[in-house]
């Protein structure tokens, strides 16, 4: 009860002083003073502290179950396990926009404090540009969206959390998505006020490297635990659908890292100045526009949370001020910086992460349009569509070839104008890829020559950059690192697509079935109870040819509140193979649905993409380039 | 005539306008191949031609439809106005059940049968898709 109006009254007071700090900022925007008026960094201080505390007093409402709090009472349950008590704070809409609030104040108090030696004017346009988007969230959080609005007469009981988000990896996915999309505002503040201020040159760079390098490793790595959710719990058995709510989370994730490598272009040479401004608006306009288009309803999916148009409207509104006013501060004050501009020659590092940039914006646009035209069709006619994974794989895949090849060949350029080295080398790896890949290949596939190409191209990725790895000078190692993770990432996709085998079938207690050589006995069903839900357990065993033996037991759960089956599917994972099983029943029969799955190398897909943001840290940590 | 820096300028331009058009065009046609149509089994019924491409039915699975073997599954997809036979062999989601919403991807044999290749998942018990709702007539 208390903690609820502690939460409500900081959420105001936080408002209030946003309004204070910006307005403090544009007078010392105005004076001649050299140094930041300390009251700036103060307030923006008090104004974390704020939202902090309301945040705090949302998780208090939600130990305590305090079921006076409408928040609490839609999404909480007294037999919920504390951990779950605690994550469901951000597993719902009100509570997740505090979280996006949070992470705003955060971002922009630590640029702030770790801005001290750039000029003063940028970082107050900065503040100012972050402020309007941070007065943006307040209003919708209080305006359309108030995680503290007070229950009269106090249920008894709560409604209870989505069961199928009650799991650890989704518990840490929100945060961790949350600090990539809001990290990108600070580029996009940042870069405005670089453009306003025409500071967008070579320190600028180094300067938002950094930040742009902080958000790329949070977004991946939440995207990361987001597939690996869908993965064990939708048990759909698999690592991504292609479902809008994925792609709405992939779209910024390039543009991202097509800045990212801008950005190096910026650092060193002082070009691209347009394009990185580009680059920077878009990113956050498409983590906005994710935000929009997921949390309005109209993608359907777990993170729909409710369906209220007001919300969708006040985001689609604030999300059009922004890009306006973005575009416009880009068409005013953007000066074409055209040092150096001249000299780039066709091989070079410049061209080739323009190359680089190319694809990405092809991978992005297909998936741009893959997404969004369903929605456009719905919206200007009666038609409804649905574009599936086969759109995606045809286009994307393709195009996967060369695009690894450049990533194995972009890196040994020099700047502005190189020649090809090592000539021999590079022959011998290709040669060793392409033998090595027929080799492998040769009996197991029926398209031959598509994977064959594929195949090698990321084999010569993964080659030549293990070499750099084990036998070259750590120059460069951030980016050997990252594009090592990559080429393991497309290895272990390819050869899981591949290899990957799947049976379902409907069979009863005490029968068995055969997949390949091994056999799968469904020896019988066990009920258990738990505090949240009931389960009926299954328990197989599966003998393949040698004779060694697995046991699998996946389970149903009947959740009591809110009554919802979930099927948990068990994976026996190793090195080399995941073993999926996921079994289903239909009420009133006594033949279960089961899917049994054999999914080489799906480890590697995870440990892939922990091997590339690592990249990412190792990059962030590097001191400054050496000249 | 023109310096060598202009010419390269030039060159570039073709590069992304032709990769531009490129793309434009591969993302168009494979878009016409690869979307799925939602259909209600009332529009199947009045369809003059039956369509080779996969669809998506929707609506209720009718009461004390449902019937399983080992190899697959048999229902009724029902819009309370007409029906249509599904035959499916494959993962069902959770919370398929009599009487809930459902949506079957899949291939018309005719316009009494079809043959589904994947029967969607929801998420939750009060979820309905909104092509369901549409087409149950649900506001």
């Amino acid at each position: 009860m208390l903690a609820n109006q502690i939460g409500y009254y900081s959420l105001i007071i936080g408002l209030l002083c946003s309004l204070y700090l910006s307005g403090v900022s544009i007078k010392d925007f105005c004076n001649n003073n050299k140094n930041l008026n300390p009251k700036i960094i103060n307030l923006s201080f008090l104004q974390l502290i704020l939202v902090i505390v309301s945040f705090f007093s949302l998780i208090l409402s939600f130990i305590k179950s305090d079921f006076s709090n409408e928040t609490v009472f839609n999404n909480s349950h007294t037999t919920k396990p504390l951990f779950y008590k605690i994550s469901g704070t951000w597993g719902n809409h009100e509570g997740s926009l505090l979280l996006w609030l949070l992470v705003l104040t955060l971002f922009i108090f630590l640029f702030l404090t770790k801005s001290k030696e750039q000029p003063k004017k940028y970082r107050i346009l900065t503040l100012l540009f972050q402020q309007l988007i941070i007065i943006g969230f307040f209003l919708f959080v209080l305006m359309t969206s108030n995680p503290f609005n007070y229950l009269f007469p106090i249920p008894v009981e709560g409604l209870g959390l989505n069961p199928i988000l009650q799991d650890p990896a989704l518990a840490i996915h929100p945060p961790l998505l949350y600090l990539g999309y809001v990290g990108s505002s600070i580029i996009f503040s940042a870069s405005l006020a670089a453009v306003i201020q025409n500071y967008i040159s070579k320190e600028w760079g180094q300067h938002i490297k950094k930040w742009v390098l902080i958000s790329w490793i949070f977004l991946t790595i939440g995207i990361m635990l987001g597939s690996i959710w869908a993965y064990y719990e939708l048990g759909w058995g698999g690592f991504w659908f292609w479902d809008p709510v994925e792609n709405v989370s992939l779209m910024p994730w390039l543009t991202l890292t097509a800045l990212l490598h801008c950005i190096l272009v910026l650092e060193r040479r002082g070009t691209l100045t347009s394009w990185v401004v580009i680059l920077s608006i878009t990113t956050f306009t498409l983590s906005m526009c994710g935000t929009f288009l997921v949390r309005s309803g109209i993608l359907n999916s777990v993170h729909t949370f409710a369906n209220d148009p007001a919300r969708g409207i006040f985001i689609l509104i604030f999300l059009f001020i922004l890009i306006f006013l973005s575009l416009g501060v880009f068409f005013l004050f953007h000066k074409q910086n055209n040092k150096g501009a001249n000299n780039i020659f066709w091989l070079s590092k410049d061209s080739s992460i323009l190359v680089n940039n190319w694809f990405m914006m092809y991978f992005l646009s297909v998936v741009l349009i893959g997404t969004v035209y369903p929605i456009f069709l719905d919206v200007i006619s009666t038609e409804k569509i649905s574009v599936g994974p086969p759109f995606y794989q045809k286009l994307i895949t393709p195009f996967l070839a060369p695009f690894l090849l450049f990533m194995a060949f972009g890196p040994k350029l020099k700047w502005i104008k190189s020649k090809i080295e090592n000539k021999k080398s590079l022959a011998i790896f290709l040669i060793i890829s392409v033998t090595l890949t027929l080799f492998i290949l040769k009996d197991i596939t029926t398209d031959l020559l598509f994977y064959t190409i594929l195949v090698s191209a990321a084999f010569f990725l993964f080659f030549t950059t293990l070499r750099e790895l084990l036998f070259q000078k750590f120059n460069n190692i951030s980016q050997v690192v990252a594009h090592f993770g990559f080429s393991i990432l497309i290895l272990s996709i390819l050869f899981n697509g591949i290899l990957s085998s799947e049976i379902i079938t409907n069979i009863k207690i005490g029968d068995k079935f055969l997949h390949k050589e091994s056999e799968i006995f469904f020896e019988k069903i066990e009920e258990k109870k738990e505090s949240n839900f009931n389960s009926i357990i299954g328990h197989f065993k599966i003998t393949n040819v040698k004779g060694k033996v697995i046991k699998l037991n996946p389970e149903i759960r009947v959740y009591n509140q809110p009554i919802v089956i979930t099927s948990e599917a068990d994976i026996k994972t190793t090195l080399f193979e995941d073993k999926f099983l996921v079994m289903n029943t239909v009420k009133g029969n006594e033949y279960f649905n089961i899917r049994y799955q054999v999914k080489p190398f799906m480890i590697w897909i995870w440990i892939s993409v922990i091997i590339l943001s690592l990249g990412g840290l190792m990059s962030l940590f590097k001191r400054k380039y050496e000249k | 005539m023109y310096g060598k820096k202009v010419k390269l300028r030039f060159l570039f331009l073709v590069l992304i306008l032709f990769s531009v058009v490129l793309s434009v065009f591969l993302i168009l046609q494979s878009l016409k191949n690869n979307v799925v149509y939602f259909q209600s089994p009332s529009e199947i019924k009045s369809l003059i031609e039956l369509d080779k491409k996969k669809i998506r039915v929707g609506g209720m699975v009718k009461k004390q439809s449902i019937s399983i073997n080992s190899d697959e599954i048999n229902f009724v997809i029902t819009d309370f106005k007409n029906e249509i036979n599904v035959t499916f062999s494959g993962a069902v989601p959770n919370l398929f059940a009599e009487g809930k919403g459902v949506v079957a991807e899949g291939f018309l044999k005719d316009r009494n049968y079809f043959s589904a290749t994947k029967i969607l998942a929801k998420h939750d018990e009060n979820y309905m898709p909104p092509e369901v709702k549409e087409a149950l007539g649900v506001k």
